[in-house]
């Protein structure tokens, strides 16, 4: 317990809600150089919520997720979440469209894989597909532009 | 005795597993991905190996990259947690290899439960009754095996999974033409034409035996009744299991117990049965050899600390607790929060939560790694925390989850929270006792 000196426990914060509950007060706010706790009487007045939040220290050490939705001109299909975009349907398969091809709203042009799901991308309008923006197995922000189309011709 | 433990996991588990190893004067060391360099539990745990990048195939299911973070750590122990590598054998024999103790059963005993059929095997051998059936290579075979069985009965293809190559048949005459259109389909789907008969559950519960062992005896901790799910991911779970007969609970409990002896089992461990909602009948399923997600609702019944359990018999001790000691008071239920938009299908929502107010005070318990601020990143699964509740009674227990979901308030994602209201409210839960298909009967 050398770095971190949490001080309180779960049993604590169910225990400072039952002292509360005894008192007329309804709130206890504590801000130390680490955390701010607030244990709160809800609007109702006949339970508690307890409410962390913990100072930034360092960035975030995460990957830095390609940029999120840069201006593209024309139509765009962006990423309904984020995730990993894949334009395939297996490693080795086809793409599900390369540029040329003619899309409808319900086309499928790529997953986003998110918390273990597969998720289907929809290309959401009609068109011609013109770029493939965001190459395949990349990181992506929500947002992000995955496929500009061009107006299908008339 | 562990001095230095190495936690190879992520979220709440990981919190939950710091906060035990340090009350009992531990080191713990955290092996986080990139992405989870400043999550709570980095925040909370001694030291912090970045293991590897944000993907959990380069991290946490990383077999070498974990065991060269414990070595580099100079940990002397591993807890798994679940999921990820907890129940790997390979794992567990590199973690061994490295002369590091794994904090889980013996290599036997993760492979005895490693795959269905093999843990029906077992489970046979230590008495435990399965559900009848067998397999039938042939027509005349499954003839055999479906005089045995009795109607209703299930087709399942040996090879199969997830409910393709199954066939539910509810007379004699049926028989001939479903087994052609199963082992067809079998072949198809998995190049394997075998099938496999068993008697149909019509309203089946799913009942689970929490059990500890220490190699050389075993006991129970109580039954918790996980029968509310969605495609097999359980939403809400309680302990003990609701409406169950004294004897049959009892008789359960048994059985579980006789296969950890059997076993030898050293550790926590689950023993899943599949309980007939009307006979309360039950059949062995398989064995979870790790701590479980819903493992707060038997501490919070028994008042024992089930990490705290494993850590002292991974660390050599014999088990200082006996079957008289545990004596189970009240009832508890959790319900997991997942970041999950429920009306759209379950999509994933990640995203940065804006402000986590969970509700708090006596008889609420919170496991989660997600405050005010906190990133849930898209890698990893959606569970955010799991709100537990204990009371005297059961009733009381749905009254106090049903008012602390109320003040339960996360912005920036969306959650699983209405779900839980939308059962909570359910008068088939509030009666209690619910089969697994609860959830496609749910009004919401």
């Amino acid at each position: 317990m050398s770095k971190t000196d949490l001080p309180l426990t779960p049993e604590d914060v169910a225990e400072i809600a039952a002292i509360l509950a005894g008192t007329p007060y309804d709130r206890l706010d504590v801000t130390t150089a680490r955390f701010r706790l607030r244990v709160a009487r809800d609007d109702a007045g006949d339970g508690f919520t307890q409410d962390w939040s913990y100072t930034d220290t360092a960035a975030p050490g995460a990957t830095v997720v390609a940029a999120v939705a840069e201006i593209e001109p024309g139509i765009c299909i962006r990423a309904p979440l984020p995730g990993t975009f894949y334009r395939a349907p297996a490693p080795g398969a086809p793409p599900f469209v390369e540029v040329g091809a003619h899309v409808t709203p319900d086309t499928v042009v790529g997953i986003i894989e998110t918390m273990k799901l597969m998720n289907p991308v929809h290309a959401g309008v009609a068109g011609v597909v013109e770029a493939i923006l965001t190459n395949d197995a990349t990181m992506i922000a929500k947002g992000a532009a995955l496929i500009r189309l061009a107006e299908p011709a008339a | 005795m562990i001095k230095r433990l190495f936690i190879a996991n992520r979220g709440e588990i990981a919190l939950r597993i710091i906060r035990t190893a340090q009350r009992m004067g531990m080191v713990t060391i955290l092996g986080a991905s990139q992405a989870d360099a400043d999550s709570l539990p980095a925040r909370m745990a001694d030291e912090v190996v970045i293991i590897g990048p944000a993907p959990s195939s380069q991290s946490y299911l990383n077999i070498a990259a974990v065991v060269a973070g414990a070595q580099a750590a100079r940990a002397d122990a591993v807890h798994p947690g679940y999921g990820f590598l907890s129940e790997n054998a390979a794992f567990a024999g590199a973690v061994a290899a490295a002369g590091i103790v794994f904090v889980g059963p013996e290599l036997s005993s993760l492979k005895a439960m490693g795959d269905k059929l093999m843990a029906r095997k077992v489970g046979i051998e230590a008495g435990l009754p399965v559900v009848p059936g067998g397999e039938a290579a042939d027509k005349a075979a499954a003839r055999v095996q479906a005089e045995r069985t009795g109607y209703p009965l299930l087709l399942k293809a040996v090879s199969g999974g997830g409910g393709r190559g199954m066939k539910r048949v509810d007379a004699p005459e049926q028989l001939d033409a479903q087994i052609d259109m199963a082992m067809a389909e079998a072949q198809a789907a998995f190049g394997d034409a075998r099938v496999y008969v068993e008697r149909f559950i019509g309203r089946g519960r799913h009942v689970e035996v929490q059990v500890l062992g220490d190699g050389h005896d075993a006991i129970h901790l109580g039954t918790r009744d996980c029968s509310i799910q969605r495609r097999f991911q359980k939403l809400v779970e309680e302990a003990p299991a609701p409406n169950m007969p004294a004897d049959k609970r009892a008789a359960i409990e048994t059985a579980a117990v006789n296969l950890a002896r059997h076993l030898h089992y050293r550790g926590a461990g689950t023993v899943e049965f599949l309980v007939d909602a009307e006979t309360f009948d039950f059949y062995f399923l398989e064995m979870n050899a790790r701590i479980q997600v819903e493992h707060p609702v038997t501490e919070a019944i028994t008042g024992v600390d089930l990490i705290e359990q494993q850590l002292l018999i991974a660390g050599g001790a014999r088990m200082a607790l006996r079957q008289a000691d545990v004596q189970p008071l009240g009832h508890a239920i959790e319900v997991r929060i997942n970041a999950e938009d429920w009306r759209a299908d379950f999509r994933p929502s990640p995203g940065t939560v804006a402000q986590a107010q969970w509700p708090a005070g006596p008889g609420i318990r919170v496991d989660t790694h997600i405050a005010s601020g906190s990133e849930v990143p898209p890698y990893y699964d959606s569970l955010i925390g799991k709100l537990i509740v204990h009371a005297p009674s059961r009733a009381e227990a749905v009254a106090l989850l049903r008012t602390s979901l109320d003040r339960l308030h996360i912005d920036g994602v969306d959650t699983t929270r209405d779900l839980h209201r939308a059962i909570v409210a359910d008068a088939r839960f509030a009666a209690g006792g619910v089969d697994t298909r609860f959830f496609e009967g749910l009004e919401a």
